[in-house]
């Protein structure tokens, strides 16, 4: 079975995805979602909540079982958490007894790889994440953002080829969250992963992505592909361009249209 | 920060001790004044001279020894029983719906309601009084065992499934420490309880321990040597507090109370 191109890393397939509840019945979390992220891409996932969105990054992350449909990573099947996949959720999810360097180093020892051969890459991806001189810090002593940052280093430690991103900066203050999306375009131009990434924010979907896949809910589906043609490397006066209001603009209308937004 | 927060505690320490000076005082105070006999309450004084009587002849320290012994090995065994039990249910959660409900059955019986049957079983030396301490120390860190094992957030252990994480491995790396301070708060109270426990043990049937003499100066109507024992069960029970406490803030670094401390609250 080959789905896409060699180009190709994520391919899915017509994915369903149903929950059965308590009461018996079942609900539809996804239906009929089909896609492909060629490598490299920057790939954002933006919808109003319960759409699915995250149901399906943890389909992709092999965490949570697809009902049905086909869905490969680099031409294999999923059908569990795979090494080449990196994560980060909403919350950070640091253990609070280890440093930076031993949080960063978490995936190595899942793995039972020798920390020593490693530690070179940790500490230039504590550098990276800009927390040079915090590496014997514990999560305690650092801020929302610095964790977070914790956080995307630990998911880059084990040179995975996809990384997964649940509202990452969902839970911090509108200026961190846009330094962290800059940041986080300079990690993706340097690492050169493909990335997915959940957001409910508009602005942060455009603003990141090559493209936009938006999603409606109940049940949750795939509404359109937007592929945003803004240049890079991007900076935050983008933001105010026509071409970035454009994009934003046809997504929130979207949205009205479906009812999806009081706005 | 510092400065005043040393200011504060000298404040606090102070006022304490005067507490205790204003009150000692009362009550010797209160003693002489109104002729209250000894065998009803005794001063401070008379409490003091029987104390050091006691620990000078070494009849309070040999005594001290049997039941600090019975305490430390109560508590290792009932702790530590509580302890590697909740992991089993941590680990199984079948034992949680299917042995744990006879467990709490078991900790609703009064304790010292079957000391005299375990005194009878386990003899009048110190195994009856190790064993009545370990049914009463294990309790509180099994139940906190398995309420900390519980406590990792779902997203922790999604995480680090999606990072190829084993069963086994999410248990080691992040249930078994995250659930660390919760045992200690079953440590915590287990040692204070291992205490009660020994003195309940030695009441029953002994021939030994801090117990068994608060029985025989009881019958001899002598209450100063009676509050000496008092004197120093509190120092040991003080003691084993501080030194969990000690051993906790040790082992469980990262939670820092002081540091979360909300202002003015």
């Amino acid at each position: 079975m080959s789905l896409g191109t060699a180009a190709t890393l994520i391919a899915a397939r017509v994915i369903d995805k149903t929950y059965a509840t308590q009461a018996g019945d079942d609900v539809v979390a996804l239906a009929r979602v089909s896609f492909d992220v060629a490598r490299g891409e920057f790939v954002t996932v933006v919808g109003p909540s319960g759409c699915g969105k995250s149901t399906l990054l943890k389909i992709l992350a092999g965490i949570l079982r697809r009902s049905s449909g086909e869905l490969t990573l680099g031409g294999r099947p999923v059908d569990g958490p795979s090494r080449d996949i990196g994560v980060v959720f909403q919350a950070p999810v640091l253990l609070p007894w280890r440093t930076v360097m031993q949080n960063v180093l978490l995936p190595i020892d899942i793995q039972r790889q020798p920390r020593r051969a490693h530690e070179e890459r940790a500490r230039a991806l504590v550098r990276m994440v800009g927390l040079d001189g915090f590496e014997n810090k514990y999560p305690g002593e650092l801020s929302g953002g610095m964790q977070q940052r914790v956080g995307i280093a630990r998911a880059l430690v084990h040179d995975p080829s996809l990384l997964l991103m649940d509202e990452p900066f969902g839970a911090l203050d509108a200026m961190t969250r846009e330094s962290m999306n800059l940041e986080l375009l300079r990690i993706w131009g340097e690492s050169r992963k493909t990335v997915m990434l959940v957001t409910h924010s508009i602005p942060e979907a455009v603003f990141l992505a090559d493209r936009v896949i938006v999603m409606s809910p109940r049940p949750g589906r795939i509404s359109e592909i937007i592929d945003v043609d803004l240049p890079r490397p991007r900076s935050l006066e983008m933001i105010n361009s026509a071409p970035f209001g454009v994009h934003v603009a046809a997504i929130r209308r979207h949205f009205q249209s479906l009812g999806a937004l009081d706005a | 920060m510092s400065a005043r927060g040393g200011t504060t505690r000298r404040t606090e320490i102070g006022l304490s001790i005067l507490l205790f000076i204003v009150f000692v005082g009362g009550w010797e105070a209160a003693v002489r004044v109104f002729a209250v006999p000894a065998i009803v309450v005794p001063a401070p004084s008379a409490v003091m001279r029987a104390l050091v009587a006691g620990l000078a002849s070494g009849e309070l320290v040999s005594h001290f020894w049997v039941t600090f012994a019975e305490v430390i090995l109560g508590f290792v065994a009932g702790a530590g029983g509580g302890f590697a039990i909740g992991v089993m249910v941590g680990l199984f959660p079948l034992l949680e719906r299917t042995v744990y409900p006879y467990v709490v059955a078991f900790q609703t019986l009064p304790k010292v309601a079957i000391a005299p049957i375990i005194v009878i079983w386990f003899g009048y030396g110190m195994t009856s009084k190790v064993v009545i301490t370990a049914t009463i120390a294990f309790f509180p860190v099994l139940a906190n065992t398995i309420v900390g094992l519980r406590a990792v957030p779902r997203e922790q252990v999604e995480l680090m499934v999606a990072f190829t994480a084993s069963r086994w491995q999410v248990f080691m790396m992040a249930r078994l420490p995250q659930a660390l301070p919760y045992v200690f708060v079953g440590l915590d109270i287990a040692i204070v309880l291992s205490v009660i426990g020994a003195i309940v043990g030695e009441f029953v049937g002994a021939q030994a321990g801090l117990g068994y003499l608060i029985l025989q100066r009881n019958f001899h109507m002598d209450m100063a040597g009676v509050f000496a024992i008092l004197i120093i069960l509190s120092l040991m029970g003080i003691g084993l507090h501080l030194l969990v406490n000690a051993i906790q803030r040790r082992v469980v670094f990262w939670i820092d109370s002081a540091h979360d401390k909300v202002m003015g609250a």
